[in-house]
């Protein structure tokens, strides 16, 4: 295990030394380095014995956070007990994992503050730079309070939201797998792990979108969602391996450093667009934004936790990662611009067109990371402030507005906004609450949700070239987010009660407190901002980018340009509003009926097409029967074998080794003869026998020849397969049509050929140069360090284990097959 | 097959052979013989039974089924891996400790004997599930 604690100063004064202490503890192989440029400053205030105290702290708390991430996973298989068990009581204690979390690691905050770094890396497979490692800096700090503080308010709504469901047990479990995976994703310091929980996130979203798995559609929408993340995870992977080639590490910390490098390698460009594929499909980018409208199949609390504040983000979190190794070049300015602007509108479009609550919140989510990757594209030391700030204000009102849709669901069951009215007399709290967080969302004074949207405003006015269309659609996309917000403040809350069916129920504490603390945070940090600013959005935001070193947040930023815009941007805003009741119904069918363009049916309709094209190859490639599977084997082994032995043959002759002795000779003898009989017999029973008889026969040479195992393996494997075959064999019709002289003079074609590259292959091994081959080291070490001394079972255990256990596995599948194979059949004959 | 001589010895074997299989198996390390050995060698003697008698028996006879054998196996494999990672060392690295026991004397135990052991339930497991399937036919 190694701990790494790396303290980076940020300030520049200070930048001139660079000094690296490397100690090594002896036993458990615990290695510690402390890079610091404050270090030469400061080494006379440490005397050895306080260093040696400190590192051990660190250490100690690297751990602890390893910790917390496996109590999380224990938890996750511990909920469905919870829930089962401990009735009411089960969510505020499962709630309460999340908000020690929270604590826990709000602990760290100042020393990320005050720009320290803290990794440890458990190695896993060094030998491909696969490590299992940790990396604490501001931005990944500021991710995983997000994670664990939504967490906790999203455990404790779904708590009470859940309770009618009958697999709420398992939900749970799901919910909990998903925080495990989420937090360790941003807490990765190796891009390798990173992909691995990035991929974990996938699955749980699958699993939860599909919880109401009766349902079809959401059952299309999981695996829509699931097809769309996963291949953009795969194109993600592809890209880190380059990225790997390029950098010559995984490591995030080194990779850091290496940004020139990077950005000015040949396949700069490639990858780039490779890991962007990852990030956008996460993300919900325009041409893959569909995914996530139709993920609203799943719970309230999953939409409010997953497909708004968190998991969504990871592509956000990811291009914030890798803005100082890969970000700042053209291709990253345009591509992401573009692509954000596009999707920021689009996003904006939709939403002021839906109907449903939940409909709108998931557009407006869209809209909303279309502005994030936009801000880190136009990656200006302003618009990465903005981005880091807009991260945050939008996790607090959209978490809190997803769960009062719930909510809403819940007491009045329907989300549908033509039918609701005047929620404010059955649920003050919530409605509170809730105009909270849309003020925010508008981005009115004073809710932090203002100083985001100016700071959005500053980073797009700084344009230069494309500038003036960026604002545009950027005011645009402000305007329609401040009339949706004003239609669902006036039209849901206040006004008359209305409704639809039932009479809607005052939703119980546990639904709005969550909701209603995010809020009340959305309002607590817009009239102070100062001290989150210092404590969390600062570090943040210079872990992106070293060079900002100071972040100043005020509600007043005096009467500028962006002032003025705001307020033009608010007036429209009303004045659209004011048109909504009007203008909905009209998008909502023009959208309906003159777009019949989806990008959800059109992914379909590929998928189908895809699906029937892999039906048409498989039936082309895949005959049924065995002989055509066994001459195609044969044939294509036996081409690229002799293409091989030919290629590669020395001219220097062919090594024969010692004279046969005469019982060797014999029992040559008797293989060849065996073979033949077993070729030419008329008795299937007969040719199984021959054919034992000449398999025994090469176990005796191998035994001869002293491969033991081998010829044990051998004569056990023999002795198995010919009772297999004579199982089989008593099954089996008596011969009556033998095959024609063609398809006779065909195999017999084939067979030679094949037994001929047999031969030619061991000739050929004859020619090999046993020096330097690797069995010398296996012969060598196998005691010394594996402690035993047959060498071929220490290769087997020991060695080449990992080769071992995916070759027990492969067993394994087959085995499930030939089982699965039999049952099934066995089935279908008992039924006919 | 009905002879009652054949299934004399299958049943008066069976016994013999596990204990070849387990002895082939512990030599396995410095000796020829190992997991993969004792496995075909254990399943060897219940395909002899089901031969005599018949697959229910043979199953009966094994107490467990052989898929239990397939999951305890590669659990076991799996699980032999992880120890390393305690002791901070790279996954898959052979951990070792020598216990002192009464009678016995000294002897070394580590985590390849176990991923050995993993073996030996997966590959005696999956020869029967594949042989005992076939042979119900």
């Amino acid at each position: 295990m190694c701990v790494r604690t790396n303290n980076i100063g940020i300030k520049k004064n200070q930048a001139a030394f660079n000094n690296r202490v490397n100690v090594c503890k002896n036993g458990c192989g615990i290695k510690v380095f402390i890079a610091s440029n404050e270090f030469l400053n400061n080494f006379s205030l440490y005397s050895f014995t306080q260093l040696k105290h400190r590192r051990q702290k660190q250490e100690r708390k690297m751990q602890g956070i390893l910790s917390y991430l496996i109590l999380l996973l224990i938890t996750a298989f511990l909920a469905p007990v919870i829930i089962n068990r401990a009735g009411k009581a089960a969510s505020w204690l499962l709630g309460s994992v999340s908000v020690a979390g929270f604590f826990y690691l709000l602990r760290f905050a100042a020393a990320t503050a005050r720009g320290n770094t803290l990794s440890m890396t458990l190695e896993w497979l060094p030998q491909l730079h696969l490590n299992f490692t940790l990396y604490l800096d501001g931005l990944s700090l500021f991710f995983a309070l997000l994670v664990t503080g939504m967490g906790a308010m999203v455990l404790v709504f779904a708590g009470k939201y859940m309770q009618p469901y009958p697999q709420k047990d398992r939900f749970f479990l799901l919910i909990f797998l998903f925080e495990f995976a989420m937090l360790a994703l941003v807490l990765s310091g190796n891009l390798f792990t990173l992909f691995i929980f990035w991929e974990l996130t996938s699955v749980s979203s699958f699993l939860l979108v599909g919880f109401s798995h009766e349902k079809p559609e959401a059952r299309n929408a999981a695996l829509q969602a699931l097809l769309i993340t996963v291949a953009g995870g795969l194109a993600m992977m592809a890209g880190f391996i380059m990225l790997g080639q390029i950098a010559g590490t995984l490591e995030i910390n080194e990779l850091l450093k290496s940004g020139e490098l990077v950005r000015s390698h040949p396949h700069y460009s490639p990858a780039l667009i490779l890991i962007l594929a990852g990030a956008f499909t996460k993300s919900a980018q325009f041409p893959f934004h569909f995914w996530l409208p139709g993920a609203m199949q799943a719970p309230s609390p999953v939409s409010a936790y997953l497909h708004s504040a968190t998991m969504v983000k990871a592509g956000i979190y990811l291009l914030m990662r890798l803005s100082p190794v890969m970000g700042g070049t053209p291709e990253w300015k345009y591509i992401l611009t573009i692509t954000g602007a596009i999707t920021m509108i689009l996003g904006g479009y939709f939403a002021y067109s839906q109907t449903d609550f939940k409909k709108v919140l998931a557009y407006t989510t869209i809209s909303a990371l279309g502005i994030l990757v936009l801000m880190l594209g136009i990656d200006t030391n302003i618009s990465i402030k903005a981005a880091v700030i807009f991260m945050l204000v939008h996790a607090l009102y959209k978490g809190a507005l997803f769960m009062i849709a719930g909510l809403i669901d819940k007491s009045a069951g329907t989300r549908d906004l033509r039918k609701l009215g005047g929620l404010f007399h059955v649920m003050p709290e919530a409605s509170v609450a809730a105009v909270i967080s849309l003020l925010s969302m508008a981005g009115l004074p004073p809710m932090i949700g203002f100083i985001g949207k100016e700071l959005i405003y500053e980073a797009k006015i700084g344009l230069p070239e494309i500038g003036n269309w960026l604002m545009v659609a950027g005011v645009l996309t402000n305007v329609i987010m401040v009339a949706i917000s004003f239609a669902l403040i006036f039209h849901l809350f206040g006004g008359k009660l209305r409704y639809a069916g039932r009479v809607p129920t005052r939703p119980a504490f546990a639904l709005w407190i969550g909701p209603a603390i995010l809020a009340g945070t959305s309002l607590l940090i817009g009239l102070f901002p100062s001290r989150v600013a210092n404590l969390l959005l600062r570090p943040a935001i210079t872990s992106i980018r070293p060079s900002i070193d100071t972040l100043s947040l005020a509600l007043w930023h005096g009467f500028n340009e962006v002032l003025l815009m705001s307020l033009a941007t608010i007036g429209a805003g009303i004045t659209l509003y004011l048109l909504y009741r009007k203008v909905n119904p009209v998008l909502t069918n023009f959208n309906n009926e003159v777009i019949t363009f989806r990008f959800a049916n059109a992914f379909n309709r590929t998928m189908d097409l895809f699906l029937k094209l892999t039906k048409k190859k498989t039936s082309l490639i895949q005959s049924g029967y065995q002989r055509y599977y066994l001459m195609a084997i044969f044939i294509m082994t036996s081409v690229l074998a002799w293409y091989q032995i030919f290629y590669t043959w020395q001219g220097n002759g062919i090594n024969t080794g010692p004279v046969p002795a005469i019982f060797e000779l014999l029992i040559a003898a008797l293989i060849v003869s065996a073979a033949v009989v077993a070729v030419a017999v008329k008795s299937r029973v007969l040719a199984i026998l021959s054919m034992g008889a000449a398999g025994y026969g090469i176990g005796m040479l191998f035994l001869i020849y002293g491969a033991i195992d081998v010829a044990i393996t051998m004569l056990l494997a023999e002795t198995l397969v010919l009772v297999l075959f004579m199982v089989v064999v008593f099954h089996l019709p008596k011969f009556t049509n033998f095959s024609g002289r063609g398809s006779r003079i065909r195999d017999a074609v084939i067979a030679i050929f094949t037994g001929s590259f047999m031969t030619g292959l061991v000739l050929k091994a004859g020619q090999m140069d046993p020096a330097g081959r690797v069995s010398a080291f296996y012969t060598e070490n196998a005691l010394p360090l594996a402690h035993g001394k047959n060498v071929v079972n220490v290769i087997l255990v020991d060695f080449r284990a990992l080769d071992t256990l995916g070759e027990i596995t492969v067993l394994v599948i087959a085995a499930i097959g030939v089982a699965a194979l039999l049952k099934l059949k066995s089935k279908k004959g008992s039924a006919a | 097959m009905k002879s009652h001589i054949v299934r004399l010895a299958a049943s008066k074997l069976l016994p013999f052979t596990l204990l070849l299989s387990a002895i082939v198996f512990y030599r396995g390390h410095n000796e020829p013989g190992g997991g993969f050995i004792g496995g075909l060698m254990a399943a060897a003697g219940f395909v002899f039974y089901a031969l005599a008698f018949d697959t229910h028996e043979a199953e009966k006879k094994l107490r467990v089924s052989p898929l239990t054998l397939i999951i305890a196996g590669l659990s076991a494999a799996f699980i032999s891996t992880l120890p390393a990672l305690f002791a901070g060392n790279p996954f898959f690295t052979g951990e070792w400790v020598s216990v002192t026991l009464p009678l016995i004397g000294k002897i070394k135990a580590g985590t390849p004997l176990m991923f050995d052991l993993g073996v030996y339930f997966t590959v005696w497991g999956v020869m029967l599930t594949i042989i005992f399937n076939l042979m119900e036919e």
